[in-house]
């Protein structure tokens, strides 16, 4: 159909990006090539019908990836070395290993096929059970926050190591505001503009947080885009302004805050005689308790992936040759 | 229908592409980026109308939010540059 | 949906989509950054505002319209801001444009 044409198109341009990435010698054309291939993927998630990954792959990829990326190439050098000898023992590793793993799919069912064993294994469960139980009509933040909690408690309490690992090696400085500074004086019309959006992506960033059970969204992406705005300002003003507005401080605690949360949510209900996370015990109505439980450890995931990307720009940026 | 715009605004990517791949200074493949990222926007949109799944639109905002804050990065990241090959690589960034 | 609506949609779908390719051809044939620069701006502002018009057009009055409606805001004023910084920042870094010098 026309979605098989879109797909394979899109798959194409993705193999021909990939190509030139690795062709390419300058680094600074690979960074721009990497935010291409990102929101080609994002474009193809769309196609295949996967709102909340394409949304996590916006927000991330064409965004704070090719920032950071770009921060690393400005400080250290962009010409790639030259390798030293010709690859033949890895090109052949490389094709022994794809061929072994296209003989393995042979054998594995249509690609979408409804009576493959992945889907008739607990997907059937969590699409009857979502309604009633959860009332939440996105399934797929109702198996995130709900059905796969500790999970996601483990992915923010790695999203927090990482953070703190950036504090440990990066370490951080606080710049002067510079608001005289003459470069920043010059350049109007980014100014204006970003005053104009600021709120609004922070706004933005508030609904994709809270409309997470409804539509795509979730804690993750909010954070991102909440993140991206305050760098936004950074770009705009000076890091020194937006140091005066967040401070290390603030971000520290953010960045445990969130993690509490979660943690605290899960505790609270054991308190009140359930299990740990089990989100039922927390309100008088089960379906209440749910909603509570997951709009809570939303905010916890939220709050934290805001200050780690926040912690990471610093750490990047603040730093002179 | 919608496929006709949809074929002419990948035939566009490709061409963004093309440009990305091939320009000889920094200032052409951010603005190649630019472009790709304002039609992934109107791409998304009309396969989001395509197959009846309104929801795509929240993943249209969020794009032109980003790939706004994506150009004027890579800008502010290279303020600061050589005068004879505005193509070389070696700025002195700053932010 | 009236019959008018949906061949107004579809005029202006086209319409964007022709744009669009026009800025395409642009961003690969003209000889100069300056001038990919303005190509490119062609399909940022009519070919996005044409193709969302026609999308509006198909959503009739609902939340989905209103969406758009952000969207082309957005975009709108991004759009040329993202262009003027770029055009400055080529400027400072002293990219000349091709000039045509020849005699009259």
């Amino acid at each position: 159909m026309e979605e098989h044409l879109i797909n394979n198109v899109l798959l194409g341009l993705l193999m021909m990006t990939g190509f030139a990435i690795v062709r390419m010698k300058s680094l600074l054309a690979v960074t721009m090539l990497t935010s291409i291939y990102s929101l080609l993927s994002a474009s193809l998630f769309v196609v295949l019908d996967a709102v909340d990954v394409a949304l996590t792959e916006a927000a991330i990829g064409a965004g704070i990836s090719t920032i950071l990326l770009l921060a690393t190439v400005a400080r250290t050098t962009d010409e790639e070395k030259a390798p030293r000898h010709k690859p033949l023992l890895p090109l052949f590793v490389v094709v022994a290993t794809g061929a072994a793993l296209i003989y393995g799919t042979l054998d594995m069912p249509n690609y979408g096929d409804p009576m493959a064993p992945i889907h008739l294994h607990v997907a059937p469960t969590y699409l009857h059970v979502t309604p009633e139980e959860i009332g939440v009509p996105n399934v797929v933040t109702s198996v995130l926050a709900s059905f796969r909690g500790y999970d996601t408690l483990g992915e923010v309490t790695v999203i927090f190591t990482a953070g703190a690992g950036v504090l440990a090696l990066l370490g951080y400085r606080t710049r002067r505001r510079n608001s005289q500074d003459p470069e920043i004086r010059k350049m109007v019309v980014l100014r204006v503009i970003t005053k104009l959006f600021f709120p609004l992506i922070l706004l933005f960033a508030l609904y994709v947080q809270f409309h997470g059970d409804y539509g795509p969204g979730g804690g993750f992406q909010a954070g991102v885009i909440f993140a991206t705005g305050f760098i936004l300002y950074a770009l705009a003003y000076g890091l020194g302004n937006v140091q005066r507005i967040i401070p290390y401080r603030t971000l520290r605690i953010m960045m445990v805050a969130g993690v509490l949360i979660y943690i605290g949510v899960g505790i609270e209900s054991m308190l009140l005689g359930g299990k740990f996370l089990e989100y039922r015990i927390l309100a008088d109505d089960p379906v209440t308790g749910q909603h509570l439980g997951i709009m809570l450890i939303e905010l916890g995931v939220g709050i934290t992936v805001a200050a780690v990307i926040l912690i990471i720009y610093y750490g990047f940026v603040s730093r002179r040759h | 229908m919608y496929i006709i715009v949809s074929s002419v605004i990948l035939i566009a990517i490709a061409a963004g592409l093309l440009r990305a791949f091939r320009g000889p200074t920094l200032y052409d493949r951010v603005l190649a980026v630019n472009m790709v990222g304002t039609l992934t926007v109107l791409i998304v949109a009309v396969i989001g109308f395509m197959t009846e799944r309104p929801e795509f639109l929240d993943i249209a905002l969020v794009y032109v939010l980003i790939s706004f804050v994506s150009t004027i990065a890579v800008l502010r990241v290279y303020t600061y540059r050589n005068t004879e090959a505005a193509g070389n690589t070696t700025g002195s960034g700053d932010e | 949906m009236g019959t008018v609506v949906h061949i107004l949609s579809w005029i202006c779908l086209t319409g964007g989509a022709c744009f669009v390719l026009v800025g395409a051809i642009g961003v690969l044939r003209l000889p100069d950054f300056y001038t990919r620069l303005h190509a490119v701006s062609v399909s940022d502002t009519m070919g996005a505002g044409l193709v969302l018009a026609g999308l509006m057009l198909q959503g009739g009055l609902s939340m989905v319209t209103v969406k758009l409606v952000l969207i082309f805001y957005f975009m709108i004023f991004t759009g040329p801001t993202a262009t003027h910084a770029l055009a400055e920042a080529a400027l400072q870094a002293k990219l000349k444009p091709v000039v045509d010098d020849r005699e009259p």
